[in-house]
């Protein structure tokens, strides 16, 4: 690990000027993956500002919906009452992901940030254009089960890796960022880039920007709703292919339909095609293989993934009928 | 006073561990300590151009770097299995050419860990790269055969098994796979070298203390009698910690160069690659069988990888020469070298492999028969040992599938595929035999007994974490009629006495015998100077006719005539009475001797997503005698928990054109997590073997994972009717 310095942010301000006028500067709060990155060499930021110390840690109910604090952490999140109860897809999507100790550390605005766990980005032998711009991709031609299959580039075929982020994206989550230059709110399917030619940004978030919440609205998903999560183990792995599933069904017809993926992209995959077939339709396994069926139609797996596409389909499919029985 | 003996009685050590007080190879506080950071190759094959260490030298805290260029003479080691511990034959740091990728380069010594891990970073490399050899399936061409590994026959013909194969009425013939796969013991290999003049003493996590005496002498061209190896506690090792890898001789000629004691432990990316992995494997069988189930035919062959300078075999095909009743019978297995390291002896090395493709070939044979899987196994049963021609020193491997069968409710089992539901999910059943040869090596043991009537017993070996320390306590103190607390065994020391490595689940036999010959002959000792003792109540009263218990020496039927262990020791001014015991294994093998046993499985099995998932698992064993009842359990089960690994989860994943592992954590390779593991029920067969040895202990440590990778594909066949040969069985293989 790099040498680094390190300060404690006493407040949002300080804290943004603290990484605003250097590249190599990096916010830390739970540091569950920037250590770990740190610790193999992929990180190198040779200055952490600590934010652990802002008050950014509510998580409260309003007239609007939900705002959640960028520091809560993940289990607060997920075990919190009124998630439970308004947003249940949000608690299931992170309690499928990680461990409870990871969980007990991680915040909410870090796990947004969460990095790749493509194999070759993680190895600095490898050349991996998102770690260093132009050096090649090994995973377009190396080992990529665990990869893209859905907004790839030549650039780039890794993963989003969270959870949490499949089920914010199904609720159509919006983030608060403070920067410099002043505020700003980004939806969340705009975040997360696809990768593109400029692989190394995995949001759009600027070097002096700063995540201080996650606002949710109402939402109509709390009845009708399922994450499900395809792994090569029970649990503490990442999704192979993961599904984030609401349904709004009213007199036995879907109202409004929310389905994003996860395991499959550079971000969180909404299934927008598969949203509109299902709105208006009778909540039918027919209608739900037409709108898998439909979402696949774009995927464009690599030597080692091509299940992904099936497992998607079907994940989708299983996903919808859960959150239909729920009710 | 009652026997302990086969008792399910804790752990000497287990408070001492969930304490924390259990102070592990690289926990030992020494003075003045360095810290070590291996540096390691980036490619698999090729050689160092230049390798630039300057900038690392400046860094803070750094106390100097060693690599190739500057590094002192290391004689390199024998192949693996011969003269000491050898894990891989390689001396480090003696040339510039590289075999593969994680191979060790040098190593960057600082005064803490972290400036030592820095400078490690710092160290620049250039190389001249050449394309490795990577795939197994690719290099076949390249594959030589084996004839014999270390004393192990591989190649192996009893009449006609190609020619009855062929006119068999019926047939299975099939390919199975197997990948690498690494150990990975919670506890890393770590090493503390401490030179003192010309005597290196050496902290090291390792299964083989005086294996790694022998072999770190030999490297360094230093007399055995100048190195004493210590290992105390072992947080696991699974056969990774056998053999004698870079870090030590590292450790010990960094030590000697800086002039202070030298730490190293590895980081869990160096698990995967400086310290040897399970080879995968690719096997076929053949069997051969008429339309009543009788084996007529049986061919097992394939191949193993092994490195480019070393010869490891992955024995697989040893469990088919032992199974079944088969009057012909052909085994083979060749190695292809690759620019990958040495594989190592990893828990059931072959036999965990080489059952799962025999039991799933058995399976298919007993689908193709239309015959209950247990049937066709009674039907084959081998009443001598098929291969040797002779009588088993014990066996009741019978009576494992029918209490196994019994416990499990196997009755309850639809044959068909797919015949067993829920729901949407679809149940399987599956079953498959366990069998791990019995291992006896030289030992030998010391027995002590104080004035205060307090007992120590020391024999070098080491406590992997089976319960060696707590089960040699137990034969000492039924020996001496004392209780267990009394007893206290040493270990971990090549200053003990000799003692074999930790492997090959013998142990409990080698160690045991000697330990138990030891308690014995002190035993006669104290005896034998009471009966010429006019002043003791034994006086004249033969040895047969003594007994023990309470910490006393009495005639039997009459406890009231005898004395203390104390009353005797005091009498006679001793500070205390010692005997050791030299135990040798016999030399012609008039027996041959295995533990056997059987494991059910049920899977539940989503058709759709392809996850798999047990639910429960249950199996009987027939070890000879089984000294405690619960840490034998834990090994059976710990081993099946393995098992479990290596059938749904676990696979070393090499990139094909650099030859690197890319999944060298734990986050990507997947070991099981406890939500993985369904409620495992083991039973033990009483048995009683007499040929054995005076303990009458087959070993317990690595049947556990023989069969059970079997059983779990079977039972998915079962729920699925899709036959998967291909490990680990992952869920995009189901889809």
């Amino acid at each position: 690990m790099k040498p680094f310095s390190y300060v404690r942010a006493t407040n949002q301000n300080t804290a943004i000027q603290g990484v605003a006028d250097r590249q190599s500067a990096k916010f830390i709060a739970g540091g569950t993956n920037l250590i770990d990155l740190m610790k193999v060499e992929v990180a190198q930021p040779d200055r952490l500002v600590d934010i652990t110390q802002l008050p950014l840690s509510e998580i409260e109910i309003n007239s609007d919906g939900l705002r959640i604090g960028a520091l809560a952490r993940n289990s607060d999140l997920a075990y919190n009452p009124e998630v439970r109860s308004h947003y249940p897809l949000l608690s299931q999507a992170i309690l499928a992901g990680a461990s409870p100790q990871l969980r007990n550390m991680a915040t909410v605005g870090g796990n947004l940030m969460q990095r790749t766990r493509c194999y070759y980005f993680m190895d600095i032998a490898a050349p991996c254009n998102k770690r260093d711009p132009g050096a090649g991709c090994a995973a377009i031609e190396g080992y990529n089960r665990i990869h893209a299959i859905f907004g790839a580039s030549d650039k780039c075929i890794a993963t989003h890796p969270s959870d949490m982020c499949v089920g914010l994206a199904a609720l159509d989550a919006k983030v608060r960022v403070a920067g410099s230059n002043g505020d700003r709110i980004i939806p969340i399917a705009d975040f997360h880039r696809l990768p593109g030619d400029i692989p190394e940004r995995d949001t759009v978030l600027e070097q002096d920007e700063l995540i201080v919440a996650i606002d949710l609205p109402n939402s109509p998903f709390a009845k009708n709703y399922h994450y499900l999560k395809v792994r090569d183990r029970a649990s503490y792995a990442f999704a192979l292919v993961s599904v984030a599933a609401a349904l709004e069904i009213e007199n036995g017809t879907i109202k409004a339909a929310r389905i994003a993926l996860g395991g499959v992209a550079h971000k969180p995959w909404r299934a927008f095609v598969a949203e509109d077939i299902l709105v208006g339709a009778k909540p039918t396994e027919e209608t739900f293989a037409a709108a898998a069926t439909a979402t696949i139609r774009e995927a464009k797996p690599y030597r080692h993934n091509q299940f992904k596409v099936e497992m998607a389909k079907r994940a989708i499919v299983r996903a919808l009928i859960n959150a239909t029985e729920k009710s | 006073m009652n026997k302990t003996i086969g008792k399910p009685i804790n752990r000497v050590d287990g408070r001492l561990k969930v304490t924390g007080e259990a102070k592990y190879s690289g926990e030992i506080p020494l003075e003045n300590i360095a810290y070590g950071v291996i540096i390691t190759s980036t490619i698999a094959r090729g050689r160092i151009k230049h390798i630039n260490t300057s900038v690392a030298e400046k860094s803070p805290g750094v106390i100097g770097i060693i690599t190739h260029l500057d590094a002192p003479k290391l004689y390199a080691r024998p192949n693996f299995g011969h003269e000491g511990a050898a894990g891989e034959k390689l001396a480090p740091l003696q040339n510039s050419t590289i075999y593969y990728s994680g191979q060790a380069i040098g190593v960057a010594i600082a005064d803490t860990l972290e400036r030592a891990t820095y400078a490690a970073s710092l160290v620049k490399v250039d190389y001249v790269v050449e394309t490795p050899l990577t795939e197994m399936g690719k290099e076949r061409d390249r594959a030589y055969p084996i004839e014999k590994f270390v004393e192990f026959t591989v190649e192996f013909a009893l009449g006609d098994a190609d020619a009855e194969f062929a006119k068999a009425e019926v047939k299975i013939e099939a390919t199975y796979t197997t990948p690498t796969e690494h150990h990975n013991p919670m506890e890393p290999h770590a090493t503390a070298a401490v030179w003192e003049g010309e005597n290196l003493t050496v902290y090291d996590s390792t299964q083989y203390i005086f294996g790694m005496r022998e072999g770190l002498a030999k490297m360094l061209g230093i007399p055995h009698a100048n190195v004493r190896v210590l290992c105390k506690f072992i947080g696991g090792s699974f056969g990774c910690k056998y053999g004698l890898w870079a870090h030590t001789p590292l450790a010990a000629i960094a030590a000697r160069q800086f002039r202070r004691p030298v730490k190293i432990v590895l980081t869990r990316e160096q698990m995967f690659g400086l310290v040897g992995h399970r080879s995968e494997t690719e096997q076929q069988i053949k069997l051969g069988a008429t339309p009543e189930g009788r084996l007529t035919a049986l061919i097992h062959q394939g191949i193993s990888q092994t490195s480019i300078f070393d010869e490891f075999v992955e024995t697989f095909t040893t469990t088919s020469r032992t199974m079944y009743a088969v009057p012909n019978l052909r085994t083979a297995q060749s190695v292809v070298p690759l620019n990958k390291g040495t594989p190592t002896i990893m828990r059931a090395p072959g036999e965990s492999v080489g059952t799962f493709a025999l039991e799933s070939a058995m399976d298919e044979l007993a689908w193709a028969l239309k015959l209950d899987p247990i049937e066709l196994r009674l039907r084959n049963y081998a009443e001598v040992h098929p291969a040797r021609q002779v009588p088993w020193s014990s066996k009741s491997l019978k009576e494992c599938y029918a209490l196994a069968a019994e416990k499990f409710g196997w009755s309850r089992r639809t044959p068909e595929p797919g015949s067993m539901r829920d729901d949407r999910y679809l149940i399987g059943m599956g079953m498959a035999s366990a069998c791990f040869p019995m291992e006896h090596f030289p030992a030998s043991a010391i027995a002590r007994i104080f004035a205060d009537g307090s007992v120590v017993v020391q024999s070098g070996s080491q406590e992997i974490g089976t319960g060696t320390a707590t089960v040699m306590a137990q034969l000492t103190a039924d020996m001496l009629g004392v209780p267990v607390e009394k007893v206290r065994f040493e270990f971990g020391d090549t200053e003990l006495a000799r003692s074999p490595g930790t492997v090959g689940s013998g142990t409990a036999a080698s160690v045991g015998t000697a330990v138990h010959g030891a308690a014995k002959a002190v035993r006669a000792k104290v005896v034998a100077l009471a009966q010429k003792d006019p002043n003791s109540p034994l006086y004249g009263v033969p040895e047969p006719d003594i007994e023990t218990s309470q910490e006393r020496i009495f005639v039997k039927n009459n406890s009231a005539k005898g004395e203390t262990y104390q009353a005797v020791l005091a009498r006679h001014n001793l500070e205390y009475i010692d005997a050791n015991f030299d135990a040798k294994p016999e030399e012609e093998e008039e027996f041959a001797k295995c533990s056997f046993g059987a494991h059910f499985v049920e899977v539940r099995v989503d058709p759709e997503l392809g996850e798999v998932r047990l639910t429960r698992v249950v199996g009987a064993f027939a070890a000879g005698r089984i000294l405690n009842e619960k840490t034998a359990r834990s090994q059976i089960s710990g081993a099946t928990i393995m098992g479990i690994g290596m059938a749904l989860h676990e696979e070393t994943i090499t990139d094909p054109h650099t030859g690197r592992i890319v999944n060298d954590n734990l986050a990507e390779y997947h070991l099981p997590v406890n939500a993985d593991i369904p409620p495992i029920d083991i039973y033990f067969i009483d048995e009683v073997d007499t040929h054995v040895n005076p303990i009458g202990v087959k070993g317990a440590g690595e049947v556990g994972i023989t069969g059970i990778i079997a059983a779990i594909a079977n039972a998915i066949y079962h729920a699925t009717g899709k036959r998967i040969r291909d490990l680990p069985i992952t869920p995009d293989k189901l889809l």
